[in-house]
């Protein structure tokens, strides 16, 4: 499994960071393969099941991404979400999972440009930290 | 019920096929458990290829489709209407984007055909657990409100009121008429600009469908699209509206005299006052801050001394209210970027350094010289220069061009020359000349044969450094003239900087109030740059103007008729259509805990006591899932996002990763 690339499942926000992706595509912003967006309505909706679960089932990486502190389309979905990730990071190391393997960010609708940065760092930063052997540990 | 399942990957011409291998993606989906059918086609969102769906549902008894195409916020409606064409409720649909997300952002070939195929199977997995909804239909209430009284929201309302609608105009300023009013003349045309605007303010305050409130802001709204409550703060005129004739002999007794706003501090006027005569309302409004008696408790009350019509009222309090309208137009227009940052150009130094709204100040017949172009010191300046691009197509400030500059530099051109004389020399300092619009290109040829000079190249700094005797006294404008490479030093009398068009101070608080966003640029944010300018991803709130992105005139009339026609639309039909992908408890799971219903911003959720569980109000909802993400019990859920359905997109994206 020694080459394997990395699998980032990325949960992000129909009105910020999934609109930034939308502009990163029209703008032809290239970007490692490895990140696979799921499209939420809010960050404020993400179950911290859908985190760990994305993790047990394998995925090298989670990232959640919304709007703005402040921006948020529902009004503050995002600093609910900002308080769930800081619960998984406590949580996710009982585990077996290094909390790095989760993060957050926030880009905004207009920020095609920082989204494919982010997704560029995210999956350089992954590798650098190696895969989740997590599944494999389980299946044996 | 046994799901059958039918698949189709665009092409999209080459933007999909050129990189990903559909085929291989459609026969890799035929393997999946459930599904029927699996094509691909050149175009999913043209006619035959939406047809193409709706004869496999009939042919193939399908129960679910999924599309792999484009972004699902372009054509995700498309493909619904299409399946609900051929009697398959559109929820059922589900939609992969390997364009955007893939094939415009992969590098390599196999890896975006891997990758639209995991997308694929996510769609596939998930589309197995959705479930039939139907959209609820609500009623929209007719009034419009309009916000912002520029001339964005003076053509908004006048535009609607001719539609027999209710408009209700809020301006936080005691009257209407925005930036456009301060202006002189307008370009190309040289039309007077009060001549243009004053007929639309006056058709505004004497129209019987549209009800104005000046001096008034909006501090709240609530509710959704077709249903909108809105909050509104008067302020306090200290002035009887009905009663004021708007004589005048109030601000002649004032003692008080402060800088003019209206004028861009270049006169003074009293702590009693009207922008200007022709203002609507005509009404006069009292600067409580800077007024003797209100401000400063001192005695005075001359100006309720002298009022005939008894209209100065000192115990005027701030008066909030509600208005209940079915669509919002956000008309709050644009800033006007303080050039003192730039201390090159010495503004705020040097008293002959103007921005471009103070110098159209200086012309206006009701301005602080009467019309005149004069120098501080009274006289008529014998040159003038004119700085383009000034904190705009500047990356240190704003990136984006003004679009404005260009063209009313070439105004002011002409303008001195017609009121300060014809010998008067006029320097114009550009980067490009942008004269794009319909009689533009014309005026500048014109300028051009009226002797004004244009000289290629940002200033590098203005100083009153006389290096020589014709310098004496002067400002000197030092500069490259980039098509010839030699350096200049131009002395002149007056020099007019056309600072950039900037997102108002205020447009954080407004976008928040409204639910809408900021681009980069701080404008309001549009649904789609191209083809959605005057929407907003909040349904019912539109744009006109510039508070959407610099603009003239024509442009800004035309983006708020626009506006106001979207507007009319929603009212008109009386009814739209609202998701129906909101939350919902299931009585069955839920503890009682209470947690959502302190977390839900909208109180949508409340909680019934005989049945010990929470409720949520679906008309109020808006399906963001701050319930559902919290629920410990898992009561809570989000349709169309629920836990089922999001676990198994999340083992489509990995089953073929690891």
């Amino acid at each position: 499994m020694g080459d394997r690339e990395p699998t980032i499942i990325a949960f992000v926000c129909n009105w910020c960071t999934y609109t930034a992706a939308d502009l990163a595509g029209t703008s032809r912003l290239v970007q490692p393969p490895n990140v696979r967006m799921i499209r939420m309505m809010c960050t404020g909706m993400i179950d911290t099941k859908y985190v760990i679960k994305a993790l047990l089932e394998g995925a090298d990486a989670v990232l959640i991404s919304g709007c703005h502190p402040g921006d948020c389309h529902y009004i503050n979905g995002n600093l609910k979400a900002r308080r769930r990730v800081r619960l998984l990071k406590e949580i996710l190391p009982r585990f077996g999972i290094d909390e790095r393997r989760l993060k957050m960010t926030w880009i905004g609708a207009s920020e095609g440009i920082d989204f494919a940065n982010t997704i560029k760092e995210l999956v350089a930063e992954i590798k650098q930290l190696g895969l989740n052997d997590l599944r494999q540990k389980m299946i044996l | 019920m046994q799901r059958r399942i039918g698949f189709y990957v665009c092409h999209c011409g080459t933007n999909i096929a050129g990189k990903v291998a559909v085929e291989e993606v459609a026969a890799f989906v035929r393997t999946l458990k459930n599904v029927v059918v699996a094509r691909s086609y050149k175009f999913m969102c043209s006619d035959p290829g939406q047809e193409m769906i709706q004869k496999d549902i009939r042919d193939f008894n399908l129960n679910r489709v999924v599309v792999a195409s484009c972004s699902p916020r372009l054509h995700e409606k498309t493909f619904q209407s299409a399946c609900e064409r051929a009697k398959l409720n559109p929820y059922y649909f589900q939609m992969a984007c390997i364009r955007e997300h893939c094939s415009w952002v992969t590098e390599d070939p196999a890896e975006a055909t891997e990758k639209a195929k995991a997308l694929a199977a996510a769609a596939i997995n998930r589309v197995n657990h959705h479930e039939k909804l139907w959209a609820r239909e609500v009623n929209v209430h007719p009034d419009i409100l309009v916000v912002g009284g520029g001339i964005a929201g003076i053509q908004a309302s006048l535009d609607i009121a001719r539609a027999d609608r209710q408009v209700y105009l809020v301006e936080k300023e005691p009257s209407i008429g925005g930036h456009m009013v301060q202006f002189d003349k307008t370009f190309p045309t040289l039309d007077c600009a009060a001549c243009i605007s004053t007929p639309k303010t006056v058709a505004v305050s004497q129209s019987p469908k549209i009800k104005l409130f000046s001096y008034s802001e909006v501090v709240e709204v609530s509710g959704f699209v077709g249903n909108y409550t809105v909050k509104v703060r008067s302020k306090p005129r200290y002035v009887n509206e009905e009663r004021c004739t708007g004589c005048g002999q109030c601000a002649e007794v004032c003692p008080v005299s402060v800088p003019n706003d209206f004028d861009e501090g270049l006169s003074q006027r009293k702590a009693i006052y009207r922008n200007f005569p022709q203002s609507v309302p005509s009404v006069f409004t009292i600067d409580a801050k800077n007024c003797r008696l209100l401000g400063q408790h001192k005695k005075c009350g001359l100006c309720a001394k002298t009022c005939q019509a008894k209209a100065i009222d000192y115990k005027q309090k701030v008066r909030e209210f509600e208005l209940k309208v079915g669509s919002i137009i956000v008309a709050t227009g644009f800033g006007v970027m303080d050039p003192s940052p730039l201390k090159q150009y010495g503004y705020g130094r040097f008293e002959e350094v103007y921005t471009g709204l103070e110098f159209e100040r200086l012309n206006n017949a009701v301005g602080p010289t009467g019309g005149q172009i004069l120098t501080k010191k009274g006289k008529k300046p014998e040159s003038v220069g004119i700085i383009h691009c000034v904190g705009s197509r500047d990356v240190n400030h704003h990136e984006y061009c003004s679009r404005v500059c260009c063209m009313y530099a070439l105004k002011y051109g002409h303008l001195i020359k017609e009121k300060a004389g014809h010998d008067t020399r006029v320097y114009n300092f550009y980067i490009d000349m942008r004269c794009f619009g319909k009689g533009y290109e014309e005026f500048y040829r014109r300028l051009q044969e009226e002797k004004v000079t244009f000289i290629r190249g940002r200033p590098a700094e203005i100083t009153d450094q006389a290096e020589s005797p014709v310098e004496r006294g002067k400002l000197v404008i030092v500069a490259e003239d980039t098509l010839s490479g030699r350096l200049l030093r131009v002395p002149v009398d007056m020099v007019i900087l056309c600072s950039a068009m900037e997102a108002r101070a205020e447009a954080p608080e407004v976008a928040r109030i409204f639910g809408i966003n900021q681009g980069g640029d701080g404008f309001f944010l549009e649904e789609h740059p191209k083809l959605g300018p005057m929407t907003t991803p909040t349904d019912g709130v539109f744009l006109a103007g510039a508070c959407q992105g610099p603009k003239d005139i024509p442009d800004t009339v035309s983006h708020a008729s626009g506006a106001a026609a979207q507007a009319l639309a929603l009212s008109t039909r009386g009814k739209v259509q609202i998701s129906p992908t909101v939350s919902y408890i299931d009585p069955d799971l839920c503890a009682g805990c209470r947690g959502c219903i302190k977390l839900c911003p909208y109180s949508a959720i409340e909680f019934d006591e005989r049945r010990g569980v929470s409720v949520v109000n679906e008309a109020l909802c808006k399906g963001c899932g701050s319930c559902a993400g919290f629920c410990p019990s898992g009561a809570a859920r989000v349709r169309h996002f629920s836990a089922r359905q999001l676990f198994a997109e999340i083992e489509g994206l990995l089953d073929s990763a690891v």
